[in-house]
């Protein structure tokens, strides 16, 4: 032990204090002298000081509740490989309104930044309920009772107004029918909604609307595209192509009467961009080679 | 003599909460790795991944950790301050209280209330139940140190010191909230700020819960249980002071990459780099204690238990700072990999140096030997197994789910999708899983020796 007996070692309520002060230290530098900065406070021109609905705010108290945050993050990091699966780098701004921030720290799922209206609203309850019925080698629990339990009107005005936000009485009273599962929904259907996806990987219209299938009648390849329309799209399209309520029917893609067949080039556009609000593009995680396979499968399936 | 004093009793009530909640929180543990590979392991609302995952880490942190800190710490300030405790009545109080604090947050954390911020999920009603604990806590410790019989305090009483002032300032300030109801409130700060202040508590919470009062035990029970004295006064002081001062600017690696300003995550990530050096003056203050005599890891049974505990310490906190840099961070981070680093640091670093700490306190405070040091054996070589099995197969799906985020085709597209992505890992979950199940099986030869060691000891206490 030290041979100075005044030293600090032997005088307890000094040294506590001097730990003390070692310790703040960098917590000042380090978390309180940033929050006096502005880069700390940013904002999204196009964001509204009141940025949820009270369904919205409703269904991100689901959000917390359920754990979501256990499995998915919120945060598109700015490398190419986020960008290109998720959508736009993830924005200072974006976070303003949030407490407390969900960025969460770990993908057991995807990143769920960008998530609002890449599926339809009606997909996202009947996955909530079961994401094996898409996914089958999912691992998502799942939430059959947010669909059974009722939305507090009164509950939500009351979080609402800790949070910080202000509603119109009718705003409220018009949650009484809603569930939790709607609440959730309308919750993910506004993520990212604030900043434009300048990166999106799309198919370039007019050189794939007259293209020709390159793969069709090859059977290795339409082997491929079953490989590939069995891991992503049966969830959606059914066994087959026979469609079901969240995809269309596949046999027969001839559509109304009013409408023309649709082409092979179509067919490729459709799978690589996606139809805004109902079907995620593919083309970020297809080669064009992958997505030809599979519309020559779906060829196949026509009654 | 008939009887352990009363003291003693207030460590082992201590010891014995511990373990209640550790039990559960294994078994839990084990629950949430088979939901990983099988989504047919989630039992509904109270049972399902996205809560209990919650419930395992905080019945963990909060029960099992904490409470076996506060049980360690009473017995080694007994012994340093060469007194008895100052309030042993508040002791007791502050035991049973605790425990129902723990109680009621497990419960509503069940039910999904929840803060959402890491490690700190427990709503508002457990924040205030976690801070009077700790008060009652500080005010019986450092009373106690205070009016000690010993001069000097030794290093064992330093780290008791800053993990108390260090934890009630972390714990308060990231858990100001704003309540909105009963089971319901939201983080003062927002946005980047609620994400600053969450990961300086968050990475602090692993300092000072993990680190500072783990090496209180460790720099207490090794010279115990050897007889060795610590190596180097000097190196225990240069670690002390430059590890408490450093540990606190590292939060903003786990934000390597998001919102947070550059110049903040730069900064986290060049002292947590800096933080290497402390880290490993307590490393190599360990090794060197025992240098003079390797062989008492043959002979002392608790040595093995200390020297693979501050190893693992060791690698644990070279492995951190390699994953704060931006490259690992921009490959590992969100996978699998973080939660193979963290169970190493858990289920090696702490839980080996804590079960040791226990076998010699129980055997102290009952005055008799351990009931079997074979089992013993047998419990140090199957928790050492389960865990770098655990954490080996984490590191192995980590970066293989890593590389698959990232592997592009040749036309810049990428090659995978999520699912499949997810669906590579359940082989290694699966894995992950059964090495589980060897480390609960290695918990529960522990717990039978401890169990035993008590039963021997109360046997001769009524003997004599």
């Amino acid at each position: 032990m030290s041979e100075n007996n005044n030293s600090i070692y032997s005088k307890g309520l000094i040294f506590t204090v001097v730990a003390l002060v070692v310790i703040l230290i960098g917590t000042i530098v380090t978390v309180f002298v940033p929050m006096m900065t502005s880069a700390m406070h940013p904002k999204l021109s196009n964001m509204q000081e009141n940025p949820y609905t009270p369904l919205q705010l409703a269904g991100r108290d689901v959000y917390q509740k359920e754990g979501c945050i256990n499995c998915h993050s919120q945060t598109v990091r700015p490398l190419k490989a986020d960008v290109l699966r998720y959508g736009e780098i993830s924005q200072p701004g974006e976070s303003a309104f949030e407490r407390p921030f969900l960025w969460g720290s770990k993908r057991t799922g995807p990143d769920l930044a960008r998530v609002g209206g890449v599926y339809s609203d009606e997909w996202q309850k009947a996955h909530m309920i079961n994401p094996q019925h898409f996914f089958p080698s999912s691992n998502m629990p799942k939430y059959p009772w947010l669909a059974e339990k009722k939305l507090d009107p009164a509950t939500v005005e009351k979080h609402a107004k800790a949070y910080g936000l202000n509603y119109k009485p009718e705003d409220i009273t018009a949650l009484e029918n809603a569930t939790e599962l709607d609440a959730l929904v309308a919750y993910l259907q506004q993520l990212g909604i604030y900043v434009e996806n300048t990166h999106a990987i799309k198919a370039d219209e007019a050189a794939f609307e007259n293209a020709t299938n390159p793969n069709l009648n090859n059977p290795e390849k339409i082997a491929r595209g079953e490989e590939i329309y069995n891991l992503l799209c049966i969830g959606c399209h059914a066994e087959n192509g026979k469609g079901q309520a969240e995809g269309y029917d596949l046999t027969n893609l001839t559509f109304a009467e009013a409408l023309p067949d649709y082409t092979d080039g179509m067919i490729f556009l459709t799978i690589a961009n996606g139809l805004e609000g109902a079907m995620p593009g593919h083309l970020k995680i297809m080669t064009k080679d992958d997505i030809w396979s599979v519309a020559a499968y779906v060829k196949t399936l026509a009654k | 003599m008939k009887e352990i004093s009363g003291d003693s009793k207030i460590v082992m009530g201590y010891i014995y909460s511990a373990l209640f909640w550790g039990v559960i929180g294994l078994v839990l543990g084990l629950l949430i790795s088979a939901q990983m590979w099988s989504v047919s392991f989630n039992f509904g609302e109270y049972f399902s991944f996205g809560r209990l995952r919650t419930v395992h880490t905080n019945m963990l942190a909060y029960g099992l950790g904490i409470t076996a800190e506060m049980g360690a710490f009473y017995y080694i300030i007994g012994r340093l301050t060469k007194r008895n405790l100052i309030f042993p009545g508040l002791a007791k109080f502050q035991l049973v209280f605790y425990n129902l604090v723990v109680l009621v947050g497990m419960i509503s954390l069940f039910m999904g209330y929840t803060q959402s911020l890491e490690y700190a999920e427990g709503e508002w009603y457990f924040d205030l139940g976690v801070v009077v604990s700790w008060v009652l806590f500080a005010i019986n410790v450092v009373g106690t140190i205070l009016t000690r019989k010993e001069k000097h305090m030794y290093v064992s009483l330093w780290y008791i010191l800053a993990t108390i002032v260090a934890v009630a300032v972390l714990y308060i300030v990231n858990n100001l909230h704003i309540i909105a109801g009963l089971g319901k409130s939201y983080h003062l700060f927002a946005g980047l700020n609620s994400a600053n202040v969450e990961w300086w508590y968050g990475h602090n919470a692993v300092g000072f819960l993990f680190t500072t009062p783990i090496l209180a035990v460790f720099y207490y029970f090794l010279p115990k249980s050897t007889g060795m004295p610590i190596y180097s006064h000097r190196l225990s002081i240069l670690s002390f002071w430059s590890l408490i001062f450093m540990y606190l600017w590292t939060g903003a690696h786990h934000l390597v990459y998001t919102p947070l300003p550059d110049w903040l995550q730069t900064l986290g990530i060049v002292f947590t780099i800096l933080l290497i050096a402390p880290s490993w003056g307590s490393v190599v203050n360990g090794y060197l204690t025992l240098a003079p005599d390797w062989s008492k890891l043959r002979t002392a049974y608790l040595a093995k238990f200390f020297i693979a505990g501050i190893t693992f310490y060791g690698l644990q906190t070279l492995q951190g700072p390699t994953q704060g840099l931006r490259a690992v961070s921009s490959l590992i981070h969100y996978t699998d990999w973080v939660p193979g680093h963290v169970h190493m640091g858990t289920m090696g670093w702490v839980v080996l140096t804590v079960t040791a700490a226990i076998y010699y306190i129980t055997s102290k405070v009952y005055k008799t030997e351990i009931y079997s040091e074979s089992i013993a054996n047998i419990h140090f070589w199957l928790v050492l197994i389960g865990q770098i099995g655990f954490s080996i197969t984490m590191w192995i799906t980590g970066i293989r789910q890593g590389l698959m985020w990232k592997t592009a085709n040749a036309d810049g597209t990428l090659q995978y999708s999520f699912i499949e992505t997810v669906v590579g890992n359940y082989p290694y979950w699966m894995a992950r899983s059964a090495f589980g199940v060897i480390f609960i099986v290695g918990m529960l030869f522990f717990l039978y020796n401890f169990i035993m060691t008590i039963v021997k000891g109360k046997q001769n206490l009524s003997n004599q």
